[in-house]
């Protein structure tokens, strides 16, 4: 399906949706509270069949983080971006660990490096990071280490 | 008796901290960091009943250098070098990926010169990757004469490497815009005979290990995995082509000169470490077809594109992937239109295929484990970054 | 004519012309207790060069060659180093133990060199049960391995030495029913015994196929029972490290080190005397002349040769062969050998019985 078609089958889906189409894939934002009810759509709608996730991502933007979502039909070879705002101080969603598996270990990934909670997550512990990281993300901007970071 | 409490203590200790264990009589190893079989400063905890695998789980971040966070602070040209760094076996493959997202970000056309050298050497540093898996592969499951005659093949690539891109494992060549520097003119002799080489040579791998009967039992049926499940852990490459997964970037979405060539996108159906076995060896020929192809139509123009001396990649976000020789390499660029990237995020295929091995592994021998993960072809500063 | 029985006769008339027979007796028995640790340090280290340097070949690379010409003293500069380093042990170990396994696992490789015949007349121990003895004295080897994981208190350590439990237990039986086919077609256990019952012919010409195929199932029977590659699981390097000598460093490790590699020599020994002749120059039927000729090679350069080839023939499955699984191992052992070998021995003893072999 083109960017076109994805966007009026996702617009039946979740009416609520924002898109960016900038890019070469179509965008969607969605509410943190969308997403879980949309997700298993996605994965499960004959004509859509995201069934594979090729990458799972954070951002930070300062005043909010932003989980970024690509998705790609292994059935139709189409891709898209899912987006959802996070607030900063609080990050919290549900995790989708349960529609693609690969998202288990980038989840928790995310959650040390960003601080993100991912709610019903079977496993989220540090995966990286050693003991004692709990609660420090330093992929955020405002993360400070005066003896290992090196300002150039 | 004492030592049996000992184990049981241990392994309730490891429970506390984390893993689920089921009975208490479980044996836990820990297989790494420092593991002959690991290749690398992997760490995973196995419980054992027996010789039988329960649970497998990645510990990782041994060698974490947080490439991520250093390309934050380095500029467009500078952070392709740091990436030579994550998969070191196929460092051309990571370097064309960054260079490809900052040309779409800037819209450089690269001349067809670099194009068609930036393939040859992919399939090359391919070749290369392959080989030194093949025998590391064999000496995992305890054969270790083929490593030797992997690495005499290997020797060739390198010098090649060496006289090109001026070091032989952790290679520097990809510019945006092109190549860095001119091919060396030995470059299209040595690498023709490179090929006479390989040619003859690659049916001596399959006498020495792929038709030993002892080999094909350790592989068949070991390390199931499905379609739908190579699909959903996200996994690429070979191990996805391997259960029968169409997942070959080169052909899926051609980029460079990849679609001016012939060549065939090698599926297997067995699902088990020989279909990742028997995928990664015809590849071999595959990559030879298409270094035939190319190498004696390398069209003669500039190497490089002019582009300006400060790279400044607009406002936006920008992803493109490649086939590297363990899977799908994906580098994501969000610019706020600074000389240096927002968030960069590298989609590394080993970590997406690590995910997959407790799946696998469950169930299966120990002596298994080291099998399915010699057919995943783990590079761990791959996974950690 | 040179011969090691002539010196060994010469030496024996003269101390009991010199001393009292009581006197002679002990004097001889330490001369042979020297004689075999002497033997034991030499043949360690010419089999760890003969490995690497098989091994070399094979890999299309040199091997040892700086140390010594040819590289032939690159195994006592091992030797040296191995000895000059500490022995560890580990703090949870059971020391006793952890200490005692290298020793038993040398101790059983001297032992067993008791009833080997070296050359013509050549022997410590001539005892009427020779290879009844090897084959029991051998299965003590697993005890060490046993011993040696258990005291380590190291996870690796107990599973390499579960696996080479059931591994040695399991080939033990082959090995032992291959070796029975011998036994029944000579009629004798004694060594000296059934060597001469090949003068006319060695039994792997003249025992027909029971004895061919006793010959290939005793082979890979002994390959597994002295834990080597395919059938290394005890060690199998990138599974379990070492194995059972993954805590073992210094000297300790030197001895299980050589104690290998002199099983590897007395299965290898055993082989060639069983089936090869032994010390029995290649003679055919009665070709007089022929048979002449051949017994103008020394004795002791026949064994040597044949215990030789066998030795290569079990290296040259080390560096070529992956290794294979435990339970492939004894599926192997159980499902395929032991069967064979059973079927194999009654057809030996009906061929003894009538009389059908050469």
């Amino acid at each position: 399906m083109q960017n076109e078609e994805l966007k009026s089958r996702i617009t039946e889906l979740l009416p609520a949706a924002t898109y960016d189409e900038s890019g070469e894939w179509l965008n969607i934002n969605v509410e943190p509270s969308d997403w879980p009810a949309f997700a298993s759509q996605l994965r499960t709608d004959a004509s859509l069949s995201f069934d594979y996730m090729f990458c799972l991502t954070c951002i930070d933007w300062k005043t909010h983080l932003t989980m970024v979502y690509h998705l790609s039909s292994t059935a139709f070879r189409h891709n898209i971006v899912i987006k959802s705002k996070l607030d900063r101080n609080k990050p919290e969603i549900r995790t989708v660990c349960t529609l693609w598996k690969t998202a288990e270990l980038h989840e928790r990934e995310v959650y040390e490096m960003f601080g993100v909670h991912f709610t019903d997550h079977p496993d989220l512990r540090l995966l990286i990071l050693p003991e004692g990281w709990e609660g420090k993300n330093p992929m955020r901007k405002d993360y400070e280490d005066p003896i290992n970071m090196i300002k150039l | 008796m004492f030592r049996e409490t000992e184990i049981l203590q241990t392994a309730s200790q490891v429970s506390s901290t984390g893993g689920d264990l089921e009975g208490a009589g479980d044996l836990v190893i820990n297989v790494g960091p420092q593991h002959p079989a690991t290749h690398g400063v992997l760490h995973l905890v196995i419980t054992l009943n027996g010789e039988t695998i329960k649970k497998v789980e990645p510990h990782l971040g041994y060698i974490h250098r947080s490439i991520e966070k250093m390309c934050e602070s380095l500029t467009y040209r500078q952070f392709i070098y740091v990436t030579s760094r994550m998969d070191y076996l196929s460092a051309h493959m990571n370097n064309h990926a960054c260079a490809l997202c900052v040309e779409k970000g800037m819209q450089i056309e690269v001349p067809e010169r670099a194009k068609v050298v930036r393939v040859i050497m992919d399939e090359l540093t391919r070749i290369a990757s392959h080989e030194l898996w093949w025998g590391a592969m064999a000496m995992d499951v305890g054969a270790f004469t083929p490593f030797f005659h992997a690495f005499r093949e290997r020797e060739t690539i390198n010098e090649i490497m060496e006289e090109t891109c001026g070091a032989r494992l952790t290679m520097n060549y990809y510019v945006p815009g092109g190549l860095m520097a001119e091919l060396h003119p030995d470059f299209q002799k040595k690498v023709k005979s490179f090929i006479t080489l390989f040619k003859s040579k690659i049916d001596e791998y399959d006498e020495l290990v792929t038709g030993n009967i002892i080999f094909q039992n350790r592989m068949k049926g070991v390390g199931y995995l499905s379609a739908e499940d190579a699909v959903s852990f996200g996994c690429s490459g070979p191990t996805a082509r391997g259960s029968g997964v169409s997942s070959d970037i080169r052909k899926l979405y051609p980029y460079a000169a990849y679609d001016q060539v012939q060549f065939d996108e090698v599926l297997e159906n067995g699902c088990d470490s020989f279909a990742r076995y028997m995928i990664r060896i015809r590849e071999m020929k595959q990559s030879v077809r298409i270094i035939e192809q190319l190498i004696d139509n390398i069209p003669e123009g500039d190497f490089q594109a002019k582009t300006k001396a400060v790279l400044k990649l607009p406002k936006g976000e920008f992803y493109t992937r490649v086939e590297t020789a363990r899977g799908e390499l994906g580098v994501y660029i969000v610019s706020e239109g600074g000389t240096t990237p927002y968030r960069i995020k590298f989609r590394s295929p080993g970590f997406s295929n690590l995910s997959a091995l407790d799946q696998m592994a469950r169930g299966s021998k120990l002596g298994d484990l080291v099998a399915m993960m010699g057919t995943l072809d783990l590079v761990i500063p791959d996974i950690d970054r | 004519m040179w011969s090691l029985s002539y010196i060994a006769n010469a030496l024996h008339d003269w101390l009991y012309q010199t001393f009292s027979p009581t006197l002679a007796l002990i004097i001889e028995m330490v001369i042979a207790g020297i004689a075999v640790i002497g033997l034991f340090a030499v043949l360690g280290l010419v089999l760890v060069i003969m490995e690497r340097r098989v091994a070399a070949w094979m890999q299309i690379r040199l091997g040892p060659n700086r140390v010594g010409p040819f590289g032939l003293l690159q195994s006592l500069a091992d030797t040296l180093k191995l000895l000059v380093k500490e022995g560890m042990t580990p703090s949870g170990s059971d020391k006793f133990l952890f200490n005692l396994a290298p020793y038993i696992a040398m101790m059983v490789a001297m032992l067993l060199m008791a009833p080997i015949a070296f050359a013509k007349d050549f022997q410590l121990w001539d005892l009427n049960i020779g290879v009844l003895y090897v084959s029991a004295v051998s299965s003590i080897m697993v005890i060490s391995i046993l011993m040696a994981g258990w005291a380590s208190n190291n996870k690796y350590s107990l599973m390499g030495a579960m696996r080479s439990g059931a591994q040695i237990v399991s080939y033990e039986l082959s090995a032992g029913l291959s070796v029975l086919v011998v036994v029944v077609l000579t009629g004798s256990l004694k060594i000296s015994d059934i060597i001469q019952s090949q003068a006319d012919g060695w039994w792997i010409f003249k025992g027909h196929v029971p004895v061919l195929v006793a010959f290939v199932i005793f082979i890979i029977a002994v390959t597994a029972e002295t834990n080597r590659a395919p059938f290394d699981l005890a060690e199998a390097e990138s599974e379990l490290t070492a194995g059972f000598h993954t805590e073992y460093s210094g000297m300790k490790f030197a001895l299980f080190f050589l104690a290998e590699y002199i099983n590897v020599f007395i299965v290898c020994s055993i082989g060639a005397i069983l089936f090869l002749g032994g010390w029995m120059p290649f003679h055919i039927g009665h070709w007089e002349g022929f048979n002449r000729v051949m017994d103008y090679i020394p004795s002791s350069i026949w064994f040597f040769g044949k215990t030789f080839f066998l030795i290569f023939v079990i290296m040259w499955f080390r560096w070529t062969f992956p290794r294979l699984r435990i339970d492939q191992l004894l599926n192997l052992e159980w499902k395929y050998l032991l069967p064979i070998s059973m079927i194999n021995i009654l057809l030996a003893t009906a061929i003894a019985i009538a009389g059908w072999h050469f």
